[in-house]
C-alpha cells in the first residue's frame, strides 16, 4: 500500500512538473512523441504483428513481385503497401527494417555514451595531460564527418575479421562503427559540466574526508552531469539511425537478405525510373518521419531541461 | 594590370586558334559507360567479354570478327592451310604499334608464348603443343599436332603484343587475374588497333584517342576521335547519365528502365538476343563442401540433389518478374545461333514437390545449408536472379547463404585455381561461336597444365565427355562433328552437370545521333560508331 501511494505521489509530482507542462503545451512535441512511440512499439512487436516475415526467403513468392499498393487497380489486400522486386511485402519489410534501424541506433548511442561519458568525466576531473590528450583526440575526430569515421571503422573491421565471422557480426560491426564515431560530443559536454562540478563544495568535502578519486567521480560527480547527456543522447539517436541508413545505402551495412531502412532505400533506388515508386518512397518516408520525430523530441528536451530558457 | 589583360586576350586567341583545326577535322567524342570496369589493360589477364571487348579497340589479333561475327583479316592479311596440321599466316606489312615500333613475326611468336605462359587466363587460345614457327619477318606457321579445323575461331581476342615494348618495361609475364601482382601492361597498353590508350584511372575513367597511323584508317567507318569510358555500377545512375546527355551510349540498360529511356526524347534502347548463357554451377569435386552444414560428404556429388535444385527453380517466374520478359529460358549450355545448339533438348519442368522428394531420397529430407556466390555487376539483374533462386530453394528446404559481390572480387574468389565456391552463378559466351568451346572450357575435367576445363568451376568430370571433346576437336566432317556434339550434350545434360538458366537480352542505350552495330556477343565495337551532328 505504501509503495503504491508513493508511486501515485511521484506520478502526481510528475504531472505537476514544469517539464510535463512544457510537453503538454507543445503540440508538435506531443505529435512527435506519439509517432516515435508508435514506431518503436511496432518495431519491437513486428515479429507478431507483421503480415509476413520478410527475412525468410521461403515466405517470398517471386510471382508476387512488383505488386503495387492496395489502392491501385492491380493491388491486392494481402500487400497493403505493395511488394518489392522479390515479392517481399513492403509493410512487413518496413516494420522489420525499422526494427533493425532503431535497434542499431539505440545500441550505437549507448556505446557512444559509455565511451564519451567515461572519458569526459576523467578528462574533466583529472585534468592536466590526461585532459589534454583525451580532448585533443576528440578535437581531431571532430574534424572528420562522423560518417567518414564510421566508414573507416567499418572498413578496418572488414579487413581484420575473416569473411565468415564478419557476416555473423555485421550488426556488431556497424554498431561499433557508429558508436565510435559519436563519442566526442558526449565527452566534450560532460567534461565541461565536470569542470564546474569539480570545484563545488560537496566535491571538496568528499575530497577532504579522503574518498578515492574513482569513488568521487563515479558516485558524486557523475550523477550531477548526466542531464545534458540525455539531450545529446536523444539527438544522437536520430543521427545514428541516419548513419546506419547511410552505411546500408552505400552497401557496407546490413545485407539485403535482412534489410534495414537504408538497405530498402538502396534496393528501391534501382526502380525509381521504372515507375515502381513504392519500393523506395515508403522506406524513405518512414526513415524521414522517424528521424524528424526523434529530433523534435531531442530539441524539446534540450529546451525543457535548460534552466536559462524557462 | 594592362599587361595581364593583354596576356589573357592573347591566351584566349591562342586557344581559339589551337581549337580551330580540331573542329574542322570533325572531332567527335564518344562518352560511354558500362556497369563495370575492364579488369586490366593486360590482354591475357581475364577471359571475360567486356575486358577483352574493350581491349579490342586498342589491341588486335591476327584475325577479327565484323559486326555480324564473321571472320575478317586483321593483322594477318591472309592465311592458308598448307597441310592439315600447318596453317600459314601472311602478316600485314607496314603496321606500327602505338609506340612506333613496327609489327613483325617476332611479335606473333612472343604473343604466342605469353598467351600460354603461367598466369595467362587465355591459355585456351592456343594449345601448349602447337608449334609457332617464323618463316620470315612477315610469315608465320602454326603447326598443330592434330588437324584443328577451328584453330582461328577464337583468335579475335588473341591480341598481339609488342615484344620490344613488353621486354623494355618488364611485362613479359602476363598478369594473373586471381593474384594481386601487377605489371606494366596492367595500366598501360601498346597495341596496333584503331584507338590508343591516353589515360586510365581504374574504376573511374579510361580515355582513348584515335590512332592516326592505324592501318585501317583508309576504309574506317567511325568518325570518333576520342573515347571516354566510365564504369558506372549503379543502374539508376547510369540511366540518369544517359538521359541527361552526359553519355552517348550506356549498357546494359536495366530491363525495368527501357520504357523510360525510349520515352525520353533523344535516347533509345536497342535490344537483341545475346549469345551468352547464364547458368548455375555446383562444386562436384571436393569431398566436403567449403560452405555448407553437411560435413563429411558433398551433397552435389549426388545427381538427385542437382536435379532437385534444377526442378526447384521456376525459370518462367524469373523471366516474367526479374527479366521482365526479356530472357530466353534455356535447356542447354549454348544459345540458338551457336553451332551445336539443338531444339531437341527441353528443360526439366519446374516441380518443387518432385524436388523435395528427390532431396529426401538423397538423404536430405530437411534440406541443408549451402553458400552461394554471385556477381552483382556483371550480368543483367544477376543479384536479383540469385535472390530469387535463394527464395525458390528455401521453399524446398535448402537454406542458401548468398554472397553477392562486384565482379572483380567475385571472379578472384571463384575462378581457377581458387575455385573458392560451393554454388555459383556465371555466364558464358563461346567466343568461337561453337559448342566445342563450351565443352572444353566448362564441361571437361580440369587440367591445370593445359587450361582445359579452366572455367569448369565446379570441376564436373566425366572422362567420356573428354573423349568426345577430343574427337570433336579433330573431326572435319561437319555432320559427324555435330553428331559427336549431340552425344556430348546427351551425357552432360543427362548428368545435370550444370543448371542452365537463360539467355539474357542485349540492352544498349544510345543517343539518337549515335549509330552503331550491336554484336550478338555484347561486344561494343567503337570502330563501327558514327556520331551524327
Amino acid at each position: 500500500m505504501l509503495s503504491q501511494s508513493r508511486f501515485a505521489d511521484s506520478l502526481r509530482r510528475f504531472f505537476d512538473s514544469d517539464i510535463w507542462y512544457s510537453f503538454k503545451s507543445s503540440r508538435v512535441t506531443v505529435a512527435a512523441a506519439i509517432v516515435t512511440a508508435v514506431m518503436i512499439l511496432t518495431a519491437i512487436f513486428s515479429p507478431w504483428i507483421a503480415p509476413q516475415n520478410p527475412f525468410d526467403p521461403a515466405s517470398l513468392d517471386l510471382m508476387d513481385a512488383f505488386t503495387p499498393p492496395v489502392w491501385y487497380e492491380d493491388g491486392v489486400p494481402k500487400y497493403l503497401l505493395g511488394t518489392d522486386d522479390q515479392g517481399r511485402d513492403m509493410l512487413s519489410a518496413l516494420m522489420y527494417g525499422a526494427r533493425i534501424s532503431i535497434f542499431v541506433g539505440f545500441v550505437a548511442v549507448l556505446v557512444s555514451m559509455l565511451i564519451g561519458v567515461t572519458l569526459g568525466v576523467i578528462a574533466g576531473y583529472v585534468g592536466g595531460a590526461v585532459d589534454a590528450l583525451i580532448m585533443r583526440i576528440a578535437d581531431i575526430q571532430f574534424t572528420f564527418p562522423a560518417i567518414l569515421v564510421a566508414l573507416l571503422v567499418d572498413g578496418i573491421m572488414r579487413g581484420i575479421l575473416p569473411k565468415e565471422v564478419h557476416d555473423d557480426l555485421v550488426l556488431v560491426v556497424i554498431i561499433l562503427a557508429l558508436g565510435v564515431s559519436g563519442w566526442p560530443q558526449f565527452a566534450r559536454t560532460v567534461r565541461g559540466s565536470t569542470l564546474v562540478e569539480k570545484n563545488k563544495e560537496y566535491v571538496l568535502a568528499a575530497r577532504v574526508i579522503g574518498l578515492k578519486r574513482s569513488t568521487i567521480m563515479l558516485s558524486h560527480v557523475l550523477p550531477n552531469v548526466l542531464g545534458p547527456v540525455l539531450v545529446i543522447g536523444t539527438i544522437n539517436l536520430a543521427i545514428a539511425i541516419l548513419g546506419e541508413a547511410t552505411l546500408s545505402f552505400l552497401g557496407v551495412g546490413v545485407p539485403p537478405t535482412e534489410p534495414s531502412l537504408g538497405t530498402l532505400i538502396r534496393i528501391g533506388n534501382d526502380f525509381l525510373f521504372s515507375g515502381e515508386w513504392w519500393i523506395v518512397i515508403f522506406p524513405g518516408l518512414t526513415l524521414a518521419l522517424l528521424v524528424l520525430s526523434v529530433n523534435l523530441l531531442g530539441d524539446w528536451l534540450r529546451d525543457a531541461l535548460n534552466p536559462k530558457l524557462r | 594590370m594592362r599587361l595581364t589583360k593583354l596576356f589573357m586576350a592573347g591566351a584566349a586567341a591562342l586557344t581559339l586558334f589551337a581549337a580551330q583545326p580540331a573542329v574542322t577535322v570533325n572531332a567527335e567524342t564518344l562518352r560511354f559507360a558500362f556497369q563495370g570496369d575492364a579488369n586490366s589493360m593486360d590482354p591475357y589477364n581475364l577471359n571475360e567479354t567486356f575486358t577483352l571487348g574493350f581491349l579490342g579497340n586498342i589491341y588486335e589479333g591476327l584475325i577479327r570478327r565484323n559486326a555480324n561475327l564473321e571472320i575478317e583479316p586483321a593483322l594477318a592479311e591472309s592465311w592458308e592451310i598448307v597441310e592439315p596440321t600447318r596453317w600459314r599466316f601472311h602478316l600485314r606489312k607496314g603496321v606500327k604499334f602505338h609506340d612506333g615500333t613496327p609489327f613483325t613475326a617476332d611479335d606473333v611468336l612472343f604473343s604466342a608464348d605469353r598467351v600460354r605462359a603461367d598466369g595467362s587466363d587465355l591459355k585456351t587460345r592456343l594449345s601448349a603443343d602447337t608449334k609457332v614457327v617464323k618463316v620470315d619477318d612477315y610469315t608465320v606457321d602454326f603447326i598443330t599436332p592434330k588437324p584443328n579445323p577451328i584453330l582461328i575461331a577464337e583468335w579475335e581476342t588473341f591480341y598481339i603484343m609488342s615484344k620490344k615494348w613488353a621486354e623494355k618495361y618488364g611485362a613479359v609475364k602476363p598478369q594473373q587475374a586471381t593474384g594481386n601482382e601487377e605489371n606494366y601492361a596492367t595500366r598501360h597498353a601498346n597495341g596496333t588497333g584503331p584507338f590508343k590508350l591516353v589515360s586510365r584511372e581504374i574504376d573511374v575513367k579510361t580515355v582513348l584517342e584515335a590512332n592516326p597511323d592505324w592501318w585501317g584508317n583508309a576504309t574506317k567507318k567511325t568518325n570518333v576521335t576520342r573515347v571516354e569510358f566510365q564504369p558506372i555500377s549503379q543502374d539508376a545512375t547510369r540511366v540518369a547519365a544517359l538521359l541527361s546527355g552526359e553519355l552517348d551510349m550506356a549498357y546494359p540498360i536495366p530491363v525495368q528502365d527501357q520504357k523510360r529511356v525510349n520515352a525520353n526524347p533523344g535516347t533509345k534502347v536497342i535490344v537483341g538476343p545475346e549469345l551468352r548463357t547464364i547458368f548455375l554451377g555446383m562444386d562436384e569435386y571436393r569431398d566436403e563442401l567449403l560452405y555448407s552444414n553437411v560435413k563429411g560428404k558433398n551433397p552435389f556429388k549426388d545427381k538427385r540433389v542437382r536435379q532437385a535444385f534444377y526442378q526447384a527453380i521456376n525459370i518462367e517466374a524469373i523471366k516474367k518478374k526479374v527479366m521482365r520478359g526479356l530472357s530466353n529460358p534455356s535447356a542447354m549450355m549454348v544459345a540458338p545461333g551457336i553451332n551445336g545448339w539443338s531444339d531437341k533438348y527441353k528443360r526439366l519442368p519446374y516441380d518443387p514437390k518432385k524436388a523435395k522428394a528427390l532431396l529426401a531420397e538423397a538423404g536430405y529430407p530437411n534440406g541443408f545449408e549451402v553458400g552461394m556466390d554471385c556477381p552483382n555487376d556483371r550480368y543483367v539483374n544477376d543479384e536479383a536472379i540469385c535472390q530469387a533462386v535463394v527464395s525458390m530453394l528455401a521453399k524446398v528446404g535448402v537454406k542458401v547463404n548468398l554472397l553477392a559481390q562486384p565482379k572483380a572480387k567475385y571472379f578472384k574468389k571463384v575462378l581457377a585455381p581458387n575455385f573458392d565456391t560451393s554454388f555459383y552463378l556465371i555466364g558464358w559466351t563461346p567466343s568461337s561461336l561453337d559448342a566445342l568451346n563450351v565443352l572444353y572450357n566448362l564441361l571437361n575435367c580440369y587440367d591445370p597444365k593445359t587450361g582445359r576445363g579452366k572455367f569448369n568451376l565446379g570441376r564436373y568430370c566425366n572422362p567420356e565427355v573428354d573423349k568426345l571433346t577430343d574427337q570433336i576437336l579433330v573431326e572435319t566432317d561437319q555432320e559427324k562433328r555435330n553428331a559427336l556434339i549431340n552425344k556430348a550434350w546427351d551425357l552432360t545434360l543427362g548428368d545435370i552437370a550444370t543448371l542452365p538458366l537463360h539467355q539474357q537480352a542485349l540492352s544498349w542505350g544510345v543517343r539518337d545521333n549515335v549509330s552503331l552495330k550491336q554484336r550478338a556477343d555484347n561486344v561494343f565495337l567503337i570502330r563501327e560508331v558514327v556520331i551524327k551532328k
